[in-house]
């Protein structure tokens, strides 16, 4: 299936997406990689409010290049995930409902997610000229002296992601490659 | 005796920098585009040309290829014959910072591996010379992201292991790191030398042109059978299932010793970037 979704995305957008799905998404997704996931639960810690609220928001794992000047912002492709998952089921309890990334993810990521209602796309790896294109502003919320791992807020239009794992815990990774064996034989 | 001002190498890391980021080599064109042909599966048609799309924008516009803009891997085959005039570490480390600030690049390295403080400019280079005859220097920039380098492995086989460990132990760690280096992979193995050499020569095998093989025949069939195997994976294009799993697999061998076999391997991602030059 195909879904063109505007965000926020609340417990009943999430809901319908199965593994293997191809979305477009449209509106605000934040960017945290290692350093700031870090931050977050540093603040999470001393009882601190976090930049932006998880409640039915989408994590983009990017750390972007710089923007030349008159760019908005530089390549922006997905970094692997599994770096974020000790801290991605404290921000899925919190109401994280989608998380954009590549890789796989650790069992207690998916239970959480399971939990949360959530879901995990992918984004093409390496692809981050292209990406960048579905990028219509950036502003730099949080965590300015991390540089390329700073908070932005993206506002983007049309940005394709895939299904990989659902919020019943489906996992593309599993499916696809099992599936492509079949058709194999 | 030529010499050779520091300042020169300066120019070309930098200029090496920036063109390595933007340009992928032509050999790596071809290679994705071929698979891209003999690709059935249709999720993994779609990805191959996605990311065909991204290459070829970002050499039309000029900007990164990737986010990651790596840590810059720098070979240099150093003459004989050449002095350089200048301080020949500092020198490269130099055109490192002004390509990464120049060319919009990220700064992705931290000074300590453990307090984590990035450097602000890309430096440390990681430098590696071979000092060889004439008088020329050729120098190779290769920006490594770290998505790939992270799946990367090294393992001290026994030499009873033999062939079938160096295939189980290559085409297990392709298995294992799944879709997380974002294949289709290259994959260069370096097998023999020491634990360090032989990592070494698996980096070095990733600068081999894509369509070539290893100059002896024995190891040109262990190639191939290697990226059979891998392609037999059904792993696919981002891990979302299909034959294009790895688009090479380039071995590099070194003598070793009585009561080793070690193997390591180099894993790169689609965007295997390299450029050269010869000063």
């Amino acid at each position: 299936m195909e879904y063109h979704i505007e965000l926020p995305l609340t417990r009943e957008k999430a809901a319908p997406l199965k593994a293997g799905d191809r979305v477009y998404l449209n509106g605000i997704i934040y960017t945290a990689r290692d350093a700031a996931h870090q931050r977050l639960a540093a603040l999470l810690d001393r009882g601190e409010p976090l930049p932006f609220s998880p409640e039915d928001s989408v994590i983009y794992y990017v750390g972007p290049t710089p923007a030349a000047p008159g760019a908005i912002i530089g390549s922006a492709g997905p970094t692997t995930s599994y770096r974020m998952d000790a801290y991605a089921p404290r921000l899925l309890s919190l109401g994280l409902r989608g998380m954009i990334g590549k890789g796989k993810r650790s069992k207690e990521v998916i239970d959480a997610m399971q939990n949360a209602g959530a879901v995990y796309f992918g984004a093409i790896g390496g692809a981050g000229a292209l990406l960048a294109q579905c990028i219509l502003e950036a502003e730099l919320i949080a965590f300015e002296d991390l540089g390329a791992e700073a908070i932005r807020r993206l506002t983007v239009k049309d940005f394709p992601v895939v299904v990989v794992i659902d919020s019943g815990g489906n996992n593309l990774y599993e499916q696809g490659r099992r599936s492509y064996l079949l058709h194999r034989l | 005796m030529r010499i050779v001002k520091a300042a020169l190498l300066t120019e070309a890391v930098k200029r090496l920098c920036i063109g390595a980021n933007r340009n992928l080599p032509p050999d790596v064109r071809e290679c994705i585009r071929n698979f891209r042909l003999k690709e059935t599966w249709p999720v993994a048609q779609d990805v191959l040309d996605k990311i065909i799309g991204n290459f070829e924008l970002a050499g039309e516009k000029q900007v990164p290829i990737c986010q990651d803009t790596g840590m810059a891997c720098v070979f240099l085959e150093l003459g004989s014959d050449v002095h350089i005039e200048g301080d020949l570490n500092a020198a490269i480390n130099e055109g490192v910072r002004q390509g990464y600030q120049e060319g919009y690049l990220r700064k992705s390295v931290v000074g300590d591996p453990l307090k984590r403080i990035n450097t602000g400019d890309n430096t440390p280079a990681m430098i590696s010379i071979d000092f060889v005859n004439g008088d020329s220097i050729t120098i190779t920039v290769a920006p490594k992201g770290f998505g790939s380098e992270n799946m990367s492995r090294i393992k001290m086989l026994r030499p009873s292991d033999g062939v079938e460990g160096v295939i189980d132990f290559v085409v297990s760690a392709v298995e294992e790191a799944g879709p997380n280096p974002c294949p289709p992979i290259v994959a260069g193995v370096g097998i023999g030398g020491t634990f360090d050499k032989a990592a070494l020569i698996a980096k070095k095998a990733l600068l081999r042109p894509l369509g070539t093989h290893n100059a002896d025949p024995y190891y040109a069939d262990l190639e191939n059978k290697l990226l059979e195997k891998i392609n037999a994976l059904g792993i696919g294009p981002q891990g979302f299932g299909g034959y294009t799993t790895a688009l090479s697999v380039a071995v590099e061998t070194l003598p070793t010793h009585i009561a080793g076999l070690p193997c390591a391997v180099n894993i790169n991602c689609h965007v295997c970037r390299h450029a050269r030059e010869i000063l």
